[in-house]
């Protein structure tokens, strides 16, 4: 009995935690975003800040009408929003936060390979969504996911590979009780590669041509409307918060600090994927959307070679301090 | 989820008898997802709507990596979700969405050659399920002891046993790999192609010229465009371009992310 409430109370742990990490992020995202350039952001929902912008907006979503457009096919369409956002909850469970046996929803024995295996599934809803809505610049944006999802995975399994090599497995876990802090200067390139490709995946700018709003609307998710675009938003950002958890469970050391104190592992962990969440947010206010060709490019000729000199070099020190 | 499940089963239920009559949960839960993985498939075969029998496709490779967990082997299972679910049905989404994917049926989806379609897949099916309780007759997988196809023991059995057969493979899909790019450059001489940056030069939306050749009623191929192409020699292959440019990277995705497990 004790085991069932133990897997349930980290379940519903996990579940509060997709829930609200990316409303974080997002909230986060409106406000640096506006001093960035120059404006306030919201100022008026809940009273102070506006921190309850993210809380009306989820209200006005759910109020809207559910439309689904006459030539699409209707439970393609409305099954998309649902294989978008479920990955990521699923990846959640496996990224641990702390030192301790209890800090992961669940140890996965592949780890590298369950998150990245799931991450990809994610990418069929923007798919689903492109072509059940019956819409050009729906499908023109669904090609335009899969063309950049299939670029981009594999530098970033490649970038994933790097580091289980250093480690010696490829559990989650275990990559972090082995880490050492010389490993950041070892695995820089490949952590650049893996967040990078990362972003790409998210389809976040710079890297946003699948949804590029001036071209093709809103690409896949041109004819969604109330609840189940909001879903689509929060896998987004939910996106957001596994690829910078990911980025610091495997390259930056996790709960690994250089105040080493005990208890205090998951700050580091939170503070790290903080740091990255941020970057993301300040690439897409700096960085100009890259065209479709200079998208493939950066990732064919740029990425993946960079990815296997990565590799490389990961096998040479390796042999060499054995 | 199901890892979950299945091993609170296994803790349960460890049963001594290995007897058909007895079964326990696991057992239970793999003949039910397998029944479930075999409709999908039959639904991927039969279907007359050319998206659906891709997305039931995905139904099937799933169910198969959830019998890959139930056999304990979770590394062949995520390795399975990676490639086949994130990789080749992506692909083949793309190549659908690229060429022809028209909501609804289409009646032209039967190809006339049914029967010896089925007679290749019964064979096929019988020799694989012939040689597997052939070879596993009496196997049973110790579900309490040490997973039995964990990532090391894999890895161990891969780069001991069959190192082999291993790297065979691997020059296979070099060779496949070499063979795409070797396509894709005899078609690129023969278009004639431009420059690579003379689009940057050539001016407008660079993209959307592409919509053109995805028709969401699918009724035209690709040729209308080509010809358009050629009518015009004052704006040479531009829109032919992105083709060339993205299949030969996607033909290569797949065969590479298979050479890299």
């Amino acid at each position: 009995m004790n085991d069932v409430l133990d897997v349930a109370l980290r379940l519903l742990l996990v579940f509060v935690v997709f829930l609200t990490f990316p409303l974080l992020v997002g909230q986060t995202e409106h406000k640096v975003m506006a001093h960035m350039q120059g404006r306030l952001g919201p100022m008026y929902a809940g009273g102070f800040h506006g921190w309850a912008q993210l809380v009306a907006d989820g209200v006005k979503f759910a109020q809207k009408e559910d439309v689904v457009p006459a030539g699409a096919d209707r439970r393609v369409f409305q099954l998309a929003p649902a294989v978008a956002l479920l990955p990521y909850l699923l990846v959640l469970l496996a990224i641990p936060i702390g030192p301790s046996e209890g800090a992961v929803g669940q140890v996965v024995d592949a780890g590298v390979f369950f998150v990245l295996a799931v991450m990809g599934v994610g990418v069929l809803g923007s798919l689903m969504a492109g072509w059940a809505s019956a819409n050009k610049f729906s499908l023109l944006g669904g090609l335009r996911t899969a063309a950049q999802l299939l670029a981009y995975e594999l530098p970033m399994l490649l970038a994933a590979a790097s580091v289980a090599m250093a480690a010696g497995t490829v559990s989650l876990p275990g990559i972090l009780d082995a880490f050492e802090w010389w490993w950041l200067p070892w695995q820089i390139v490949g952590a650049i590669v893996f967040f990078v490709a990362g972003l790409a995946e998210l389809q976040r700018p710079p890297f946003d041509m699948p949804v590029a709003d001036s071209e093709i609307i809103f690409g896949a998710y041109t004819e969604y409307t109330g609840l189940r675009f909001a879903l689509f938003l929060l896998a987004e950002y939910a996106g957001i918060v596994v690829l910078c958890g990911l980025t610091t469970v495997l390259f930056l050391g996790g709960w690994h600090g250089p105040w080493g104190a005990d208890g205090l592992g998951w700050v580091w962990t939170l503070l790290k994927t903080a740091v990255l969440a941020f970057i993301v947010i300040w690439l897409r206010v700096t960085y100009p959307r890259l065209r479709e060709d200079q998208l493939q490019k950066l990732s064919w000729t740029l990425l993946v070679p960079l990815s296997l000199a990565q590799i490389a070099l990961t096998g040479i020190v390796k042999v060499v301090i054995q | 989820m199901t890892r979950l499940a299945a091993t609170a089963h296994a803790m349960t239920q460890s049963a001594e008898s290995h007897g058909f009559l007895s079964p326990t949960g696991v057992e239970i839960a793999f003949l039910l997802v397998g029944l479930l993985t075999f409709g999908a498939a039959l639904v991927t075969v039969t279907t007359r709507q050319l998206v659906h029998a891709a997305l039931w496709l995905v139904v099937a490779l799933g169910g198969l990596a959830v019998e890959y967990l139930l056999l304990t082997a979770e590394f062949i299972a995520w390795v399975q979700v990676l490639i086949y679910v994130g990789s080749v049905v992506v692909l083949l989404l793309f190549g659908l969405m690229l060429t022809k994917a028209p909501i609804g049926r289409s009646p032209d989806a039967d190809s006339g050659n049914r029967w010896a379609a089925l007679t290749v897949a019964v064979a096929a099916a019988a020799a694989l399920v012939w040689v597997v309780v052939d070879a596993f007759r009496t196997t049973w997988i110790d579900l309490d002891g040490p997973a039995a196809g964990s990532t090391e023991v894999t890895g161990a059995s891969l780069f001991q046993n069959w190192v082999l057969p291993f790297e065979a493979l691997s020059v296979l899909l070099l060779a496949a790999l070499v063979g795409a790019i070797v396509l894709s450059r005899k078609a690129k001489a023969e278009s004639s192609s431009p420059p690579v940056n003379s689009r940057a030069g050539s001016g407008g939306s660079p993209s959307v010229p592409d919509s053109r050749n995805h028709p969401i009623e699918g009724t035209r191929p690709a040729a209308p465009a080509e010809s358009r192409t050629a009518a015009h020699p004052e704006e040479p292959a531009d829109h032919q371009k992105p083709d060339p440019a993205h299949d030969p990277a996607d033909a290569g995705t797949t065969t590479e992310q298979e050479g890299a497990r």
